[in-house]
């Protein structure tokens, strides 16, 4: 009870400068997160349903090159920790080099972007487009989705770049919005990890 | 006065230089792993699915203990409790449906 009765007013001084405890919005956004699971969950199983439904057209054997999807791997893993590092800059209030890991992560995940995009026109050119059978179906929509997340990620991450320019400090607000986009993005790495276990990886087996 | 509890929770439940590295080297260990595991063609179709589950799942692991800094803090319950939520439903949507399927298949000897 002493205990708890020293403890308050300190315990209130902090809530109102934050980073004690996490903000409201950061754990609603954790909640969209959890939803967003649920919709890849659901992408998933239907993939692995028809994983195997080929239509007489090609296997993932056929059309799957993995040193493309090691690059597309180690890009999306580099841009992970390149935002831990805007992160912990952050945390220490170090505005400029911020910018400048966001920067690197953007460039990063907009390369990542282009390697997809550029796998699926060629893929498409030959006539292996979503529309050739079930299984093609289904790697459009998984591998698509996953695509579209990156993008809105990178949206996300110029309109915060461009927030944060000019003279102002790094505000309480804009540090809940970098917090969000942080779990967004490390959430997506965790996405693709099932993506190229279970898609590439095994469909190559 | 303020500057103390600051520096603890930077270490705590923000992740700090080593930790976003040790995850990093995990993760390209475990990337590296399921690659080399399909590549060497090293075990049976079956095990290599098995192994593929497995670093997959530890890779996840990973990921949420070093990037997205999860914890069994109670400061951080809620988040955890929403998690293991989502994680048994997506568990039972993914793999309801591959049974149900299966067994559909099976049944209409369609495969």
């Amino acid at each position: 009870m002493a205990h708890e009765a020293t403890m308050s007013p300190l315990a209130h001084a902090d809530d109102h400068h934050g980073e004690h405890h996490e903000s409201p919005n950061v754990f609603g956004f954790w909640l969209y997160l959890m939803t967003d699971c649920v919709l890849f969950g659901s992408i998933f199983a239907a993939f692995a349903v028809l994983r195997n439904q080929f239509a007489g057209g090609p296997s993932g054997k056929e059309l799957f090159d993995l040193t493309n999807v090691g690059i597309e791997t180690a890009i999306l893993l580099f841009s992970s920790i390149t935002y831990g590092f805007a992160s912990l800059n952050a945390l220490a209030k170090n505005k400029k080099m911020v910018l400048l890991w966001l920067a690197v992560t953007f460039v990063l995940g907009v390369s990542f972007v282009g390697l997809e995009l550029n796998e699926f026109s060629s893929m498409i050119a030959e006539g292996n487009g979503p529309d050739r059978s079930a299984f093609l179906s289904a790697f459009f929509t998984l591998v698509g989705t996953h695509g579209l997340h990156v993008t809105c990620g990178l949206i996300w991450m110029v309109v915060l770049m461009v927030q944060m320019m000019g003279p102002q400090d790094l505000s309480e607000r804009m540090m809940n919005k970098l917090a969000c986009l942080s779990l967004f993005w490390h959430f997506l790495d965790i996405v693709w990890i099932c993506v190229f276990s279970f898609v590439y990886l095994a469909g190559v087996m | 006065m303020t500057q103390a509890p600051t520096t603890t929770m930077t270490g705590d439940s923000h992740g700090s230089y080593p930790s976003y590295l040790i995850g990093f080297v995990l993760a390209v260990i475990l990337t590296v792993a399921s690659f080399a595991a399909v590549m060497t063609h090293a075990l049976s179709p079956g095990m290599t699915m098995a192994a593929l589950t497995v670093l997959a799942v530890v890779q996840i692991v990973v990921h949420l203990v070093f990037f997205l800094h999860m914890n069994t803090s109670t400061e951080q319950s809620w988040n955890l409790m929403c998690f293991i939520f989502a994680a048994a439903s997506v568990i039972v949507i993914i793999g309801g449906t591959i049974f149900i399927m299966h067994d559909t298949a099976i049944n209409m000897m369609s495969r």
